[in-house]
């Protein structure tokens, strides 16, 4: 009952584990679905005196990804019934052109600030508008939003990773003995430790299994992946083979470490 | 073979001090002494647990004052031993308990358990095969223990007060176990005990140990 006991100790602290990290994988995914959508809606928009090739205007940073003229046709027709042919004709002249910007990524605040630099050096651009005070509070929600996560994934992994500790001192104390006695009849190392591996190898196994199918059955009744789609967000909740293959390897990970330390932290009694 | 050899557990505290004495192989040898005057030290001396201080301690042609682990698990595996307080697995049954030291030498399974059964009918333990340690008397887990310490053949078997606390039919079977393994399999056995049987079969050697000196008793 007590091996019981300390058997469901190790396999829901290392479920926990993988549980948050998945959990956090999925806010990762969102976050940067998220990113992607706003960095296609999203664009600078620069006025110039002169006509200019969009190439030019990609040439001034790498982090513009394309340039195209907006249109002042819409424009001047709107004005068409107010004014007369010659002064849109003299409009036409005039007026300055105007180039909107994609970049190739969603921008932090500092890399507009920077881009708006770089921007300013061009004699030839008049005019600049980067739409930061939008762009500043949509990236601060999403910034907060990913800290948020970062910081829950933290504190479940501080409060595991004691329990981990914990559960590994009852294991020590209890292969010890048995350690011990395989020494005094000359078993080599990976013989006393074996046991030890096998049964950390099975719990590992055993929260892994535990995590993928809550996650498989969580991802097969669309919880999570229903919700993002009404807010405009389509991410993979759930890979089966990557995510599987992950959670697997973290979970075996940590238990292997687990009784490393555990052998490494033996003394052969005398 | 032990020259000059002093044991201590730290080195402020010598209990054995510039010991010289010599075991032959297949010699019974008996070591006694007063309890706390060292002598579970000098057998666990012989296993590897604790090196001299300094001198030179050979086991089975092997010095083990700066033995390798490697090396040490290779003597370790033709020795038997034998505790006072048994030290059997307590999560084994009795059966895999006494197949230990077979395990190790990677003997296989089907001769592993003809070896089995043969000491666990020798100990009388044949039915309790499937029991676990805790489920057998002191006397019972002594004589599984000597199962375990004969069941590879051992070229040397260390005891430590094998019968110190066991009724008079658990001592007679392990007396009779080591005479066994001493005439038959030519083991050569030492035995820590506060008392040396009267009624024993062999002829042995006697050391006792006195105010931290080894002593040889003719």
């Amino acid at each position: 009952m007590r091996s019981v006991k300390n058997h469901l100790s190790l396999i829901i602290a290392l479920f926990t584990i993988v549980f948050t990290m998945q959990i956090y994988i999925v806010i990762e995914r969102t976050v940067s679905a998220y990113e992607k959508d706003l960095n296609k809606n999203y664009s600078i928009v620069v006025v110039t005196k002169k006509s200019v090739k969009p190439e030019a205007l990609v040439a001034i940073s790498p982090t513009i990804l394309a340039a195209e003229e907006l249109s002042t046709k819409k424009v001047l027709e709107h004005l068409q019934s107010q004014m007369k042919q010659r002064h849109i004709d003299l409009l036409k002249l005039a007026l300055p052109h105007f180039y909107s910007l994609h970049l190739n990524h969603y921008p932090t605040p500092d890399e507009i600030v920077s881009l708006r630099k770089k921007l300013q050096k061009n004699q030839n651009i008049t005019r600049i508008e980067d739409f930061s005070k939008s762009h500043d509070t949509i990236y601060k929600l999403l910034l907060l939003y990913k800290s948020i996560s970062i910081l829950f994934a933290i504190g479940i992994f501080a409060v595991t990773s004691l329990l981990i500790l914990k559960e590994m001192r009852i294991w020590q104390f209890q292969h010890n003995e048995r350690m011990s006695i395989m020494a005094m009849f000359g078993a080599p190392v990976w013989m006393r430790s074996a046991v030890l591996f096998r049964l950390s190898i099975v719990d590992a196994i055993i929260a892994s299994i535990l995590a993928v199918g809550t996650f498989a059955y969580a991802d097969f009744i669309h919880i999570g992946s229903e919700q993002l789609h009404e807010i405009g967000i389509d991410v993979l909740v759930f890979d089966t083979l990557n995510d599987s293959l992950l959670i697997f390897g973290v979970a075996l990970s940590l238990s292997i470490i687990l009784a490393t330390l555990i052998v490494i932290g033996h003394k052969e009694e005398v | 073979m032990a020259e000059d050899i002093s044991l201590a557990y730290n080195s402020e505290e010598t209990i054995i001090s510039k010991a010289n004495f010599s075991v032959s192989s297949g010699d019974f040898v008996f070591i006694t002494g007063a309890s706390g005057s060292g002598k579970s030290t000098l057998l666990r001396s012989f296993y590897g647990a604790l090196r001299p201080e300094n001198g030179s301690l050979i086991v089975g042609g092997v010095e083990v004052n700066n033995i390798t682990n490697a090396r040490l698990n290779f003597l370790r595996r033709h020795i038997g031993i034998v505790f006072q307080d048994y030290k059997l697995i307590k999560d084994w049954n009795i059966e895999k308990n006494v197949a230990l030291p077979l395990l190790i030498n990677g003997y296989a399974k089907d001769i592993s358990d003809i070896q089995v059964d043969k000491l666990l009918n020798h100990v009388k333990l044949s039915h309790k095969k499937e029991k676990y340690p805790q489920e057998l008397s002191g006397g019972e887990q002594q004589r599984v223990a000597m199962a375990r310490a004969l069941a590879h053949n051992p070229i040397l078997i260390l005891a430590d007060e094998p019968t110190g606390n066991l009724d008079d039919y658990s001592s007679r079977l392990i007396w009779n176990l080591l005479e066994g393994a001493n005439t038959q399999l030519k083991a050569t056995v030492v035995i820590v005990t506060h008392h040396i049987p009267e009624d024993l079969g062999v002829s042995y050697k006697h050391f006792n140990i006195e105010g931290g000196t080894v002593y040889e008793i003719s």
